[in-house]
C-alpha cells in the first residue's frame, strides 16, 4: 500500500453563532492516496465546504475555528505549521476550485494575470514568463483564442469558461492535491459534464489527487475512486465508489441513491427523495442525527451517536442497525 | 470615448442654463442694496452723481429680465462676465487670478484627504474590531466633529505661541516661487482635507469590509498570497470605486470649506473674493464666482465618471 498523500484525523471545526456553537465538521477522518479521487457527498449544509476550507485553513475566524484533529500532508501537520508555511502550500501544493465561478474571479484583474499570479508568487517567475505559462494553461483548459483571452476580464467570460479559467489557475503550480468544491453546481447542465471530464483528465495527466465535493451521487459514479458520505457534519459512510454503489449500507446513502437517476440504466425504480429537512446543527439530537428522517429508526437510534466502523472490508458505516444485521 | 465626453459636455448645457437662472436671480434676493452702500461709503455726492445716475451707470435701470439677457448674452458671445460694480474691473480678470489659487488649495486638500483616509480606512477594515480599528474610527469621528474653522484657528494660534511660527501674511504666487507657495498652502490644505477625510475614511473601511467578504478574496487567499497582496492587489481597487464617487461629490463641500479656510489663512482665492463681493453686493462678481464654481463641480463629476473606466473594467464609454 502506498502512503496516503493526505491523512485527515478527527478533524473538528466549530462556528460560534448567536444560537451557540455549531460543530460544522465533527470528528472527520479520511485518506487520499496519490492520484486518487475522493468524492465527498452530502446534502447542502452537511459540512462539505467547511471540511474543504479547513484543509487549507481558510475558515473565517471569527466565527470559525479548527478545534481539533490532524491534517497530515506531505509529512506536515497542516494544523500546526506557521502561517507562512501554510501560504507556501496554498495554491502551490494544494489548490482549490470554488463553487461560484461568477464571483470567485476578481472582476478588476485580467484573467491572465490571475492565472499567472500563483506562478509569480510561489516560483518567483517574472510576470512576462508567468503570463506565457498562463497562456499555455488557458490552452490546456481549451479556451479558444487563449492569447487574446489572456488580457480580458472575467465579465467577458461565460460561466463555463470562468470555471475553466479557475481550473487553469488551480493547475498553475502543478499541485499534488486539488480540492474542487461543487465545481459545476452553478453551471448549465450541458457544460457540467465537460468541466468534470476536463478536471478529471487534467488531474490524471498531472497525477494529482482530487477531492471532488458534490451533492450529486450521480457524478460520483463516473469520477470517484473513494466516496465519503457526510451528514450533519459527520461522515456516515465511506467506501470505494463501486462498492458504495452496489452495497450502500447506511440508510441515508440508500436514500440518496434512490433519489438520483441510476447511471447503470436501471430505470424501473422510481426516484424517491428523502423526506424531511437536513438537521439543524445547533440542535442535533442526542442519538443518530439521521434518525428523525430514517424509516428504519428505532428507539435505540435515539440513545447514542453511532460510531463509524468497518462493517465490511474497506467499507465504513455509522449505523447501529448495520451492526445488528 | 471621445464621443462620450462630447455628449456629456453637451448634456451640461441645459444644466448650465438653469444654474445661470438660479444664480442670477437668487443673488439679487440678498437683502440690502448696492446703491445705498455706494452712496453711503463712497463720496459719490462729490461727483454730483445722483442716485439715478449711479443706477444708470451700473446698468441697473433696465428691467431685471433684460439685465439677465444682457448678462447671458455677453457671456455667450463675448465670454464676458461683466464688470465689478465698484472697481469696474472685468469679473473674468478677478476669476483668472483667484480660481487657480482655490483649485490649488482644493487639490491639496483632496490629495491630503485621500492620503489620510485611504490607508487608515484600509487598516481599520483589515483589523476590524481590534484596538487599532477603534482608535482609527474614533479619530475619524474626531475629524468629523471638529469644524475646520476651529482647527484652522488652532493651527494659526498655537504654533505661533509655542514656536513663534505663523503663516505668512503675504501670499506668494505659485508662479513666483513654487516651493514657498507650497509651504504656504500645505497647512490650510491639510486643515481642509482633514475635515473631508473623515467620511472618506469611513466609506473606505465599509467598502473594504464588504470587499474582503467577497468570494474572489477567498480565492486570493487560497492561492497562497500574503495579506498585503490580498488586501492591496485584490481588495483595494474594488473598494475604491465608490470612494472615488464620494470624493467627486465632496467637490462642492471642498469649495464651501475653501471660503472659510481662505478667510482664516488670508489666501486670495475664490472664497475671499466671494466674501468681499457679497459684503459689497457686487452682483456681477457674485454671479461670476457661482457660475464658475458650478461649472467646476460639473467638470469634476465628469472626471469622476471617467475615472471609473480606469478602476472598473466593466465600464465602457459609449
Ligand atoms: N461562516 C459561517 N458562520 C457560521 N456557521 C457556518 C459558517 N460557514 C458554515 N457554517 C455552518 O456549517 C454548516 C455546514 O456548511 P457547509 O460546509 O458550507 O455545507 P455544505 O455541505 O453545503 O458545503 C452550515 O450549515 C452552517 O451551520
Ligand atoms: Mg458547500
Amino acid at each position: 500500500m502506498t502512503t496516503p498523500l493526505l491523512q485527515v484525523r478527527g478533524l473538528t471545526t466549530r462556528f460560534r453563532t448567536e444560537r451557540g456553537t455549531v460543530k460544522a465538521v465533527d470528528n472527520v477522518s479520511f485518506d487520499v492516496a496519490p492520484g486518487e479521487t475522493l468524492a465527498i457527498v452530502g446534502e447542502s449544509g452537511s459540512g462539505k465546504s467547511v471540511t474543504a476550507l479547513s484543509l487549507l485553513r481558510l475558515i473565517p475566524n471569527p466565527p470559525g475555528v479548527i478545534e481539533s484533529g490532524e491534517i497530515l500532508f506531505e509529512g506536515k501537520d497542516l494544523t500546526k505549521i506557521s502561517d507562512a508555511e501554510m501560504r507556501a502550500i496554498r495554491g502551490n501544493r494544494i489548490a482549490m476550485i470554488f463553487q461560484e465561478p461568477m464571483s470567485s474571479l476578481n472582476p478588476v484583474l485580467t484573467v491572465g494575470m490571475q492565472i499567472a499570479e500563483p506562478i509569480n508568487v510561489h516560483r518567483g517567475t517574472p510576470w512576462s514568463k508567468a503570463m506565457e505559462a498562463a497562456k499555455a494553461l488557458l490552452e490546456k483548459v481549451r479556451i479558444p483564442d487563449a492569447a487574446k483571452r489572456l488580457d480580458t476580464f472575467p465579465h467577458q467570460y461565460s460561466g463555463g469558461m470562468r470555471q475553466r479559467a479557475m481550473i487553469a489557475m488551480a493547475l498553475a503550480c502543478k499541485p499534488r492535491l486539488i480540492i474542487a468544491d461543487e465545481p459545476t453546481t452553478a453551471l448549465d447542465v450541458t457544460v457540467q459534464a465537460q468541466i468534470l471530464d476536463l478536471l478529471k483528465e487534467l488531474t490524471r495527466e498531472t497525477q494529482a489527487s482530487l477531492i471532488l465535493i458534490t451533492h450529486d451521487l450521480g457524478v460520483v459514479a463516473r469520477y470517484a475512486d473513494q466516496v465519503a458520505v457526510m451528514y450533519g457534519g459527520r461522515i456516515v459512510e465511506q467506501a470505494a465508489a463501486r462498492d458504495l454503489y452496489k452495497n450502500p449500507r447506511h440508510p441515508y446513502t440508500r436514500g440518496l441513491l434512490s433519489s438520483v437517476p441510476r447511471l447503470d440504466g436501471d430505470t424501473s425504480k422510481r426516484l424517491v427523495p428523502i423526506e424531511g429537512q437536513p438537521p439543524d446543527l445547533s440542535r442535533l439530537p442526542a442519538g443518530c442525527s439521521f434518525a428523525p428522517r430514517c424509516k428504519q429508526a428505532s428507539s435505540e437510534c435515539l440513545k447514542q451517536q453511532p460510531a463509524l466502523r468497518e462493517r465490511a472490508p474497506n467499507h465504513l458505516s455509522a449505523c447501529i442497525l448495520d451492526a445488528i444485521q | 470615448m471621445r464621443n462620450y465626453v462630447l455628449r456629456r459636455l453637451l448634456a451640461l448645457l441645459p444644466t448650465l442654463f438653469f444654474a445661470s437662472l438660479i444664480v442670477f436671480f437668487t443673488v439679487r434676493l440678498i437683502p440690502g442694496d448696492v446703491i445705498d452702500l455706494m452712496l453711503s461709503q463712497n463720496d459719490v455726492s462729490a461727483d454730483k452723481m445722483s442716485r439715478d445716475q449711479v443706477i444708470r451707470a451700473l446698468g441697473l435701470d433696465v428691467p431685471i429680465w433684460e439685465q439677465y439677457l444682457r448678462w447671458v448674452g455677453s457671456i455667450v458671445f463675448k465670454g464676458d462676465l461683466g464688470k465689478s460694480l465698484w472697481h469696474s474691473t472685468p469679473v473674468t480678470e478677478y476669476l483668472a487670478q483667484r480660481l487657480p489659487v482655490t483649485l490649488e488649495l482644493g487639490l491639496i486638500a483632496m490629495i491630503v484627504g485621500l492620503l489620510i483616509a485611504v490607508p487608515i480606512g484600509v487598516y481599520s477594515a483589515m483589523r476590524q474590531d481590534t484596538k487599532g480599528d477603534y482608535i482609527a474610527r474614533s479619530f475619524s469621528i474626531l475629524l468629523l466633529a471638529v469644524p475646520s474653522f476651529w482647527l484652522g484657528t488652532m493651527v494659526m494660534v498655537f504654533p505661533s505661541i509655542w514656536w513663534g511660527w505663523s503663516p505668512a501674511i503675504e501670499y506668494i504666487k505659485f508662479t513666483e516661487d513654487p516651493w514657498q507657495n507650497f509651504k504656504q498652502m500645505i497647512v490650510p490644505g491639510v486643515v481642509l482635507g482633514a475635515a473631508l477625510s473623515a467620511i472618506t475614511m469611513r466609506l473606505t473601511r465599509t467598502m473594504m469590509l464588504e470587499v474582503l467578504r467577497q468570494d474572489y478574496i477567498r480565492t486570493a487567499w487560497a492561492k497562497g498570497l500574503s495579506e498585503p497582496l490580498v488586501v492591496l492587489r485584490h481588495g483595494l481597487r474594488n473598494a475604491l470605486i465608490p470612494v472615488v464617487t464620494l470624493v467627486g461629490l465632496q467637490a462642492p463641500l471642498l469649495i464651501g470649506g475653501a471660503v472659510i479656510i481662505e478667510q482664516i489663512f488670508v489666501i486670495p482665492g475664490m472664497g475671499l473674493l466671494l466674501l468681499d463681493a457679497v459684503n459689497q453686493r457686487d452682483y456681477p462678481v457674485i454671479t461670476g464666482v457661482f457660475l464658475v464654481v458650478g461649472v467646476a463641480v460639473m467638470l469634476i463629476n465628469l472626471l469622476v465618471d471617467l475615472s471609473y473606466g480606469l478602476l472598473d473594467p466593466k465600464v465602457r464609454f459609449r
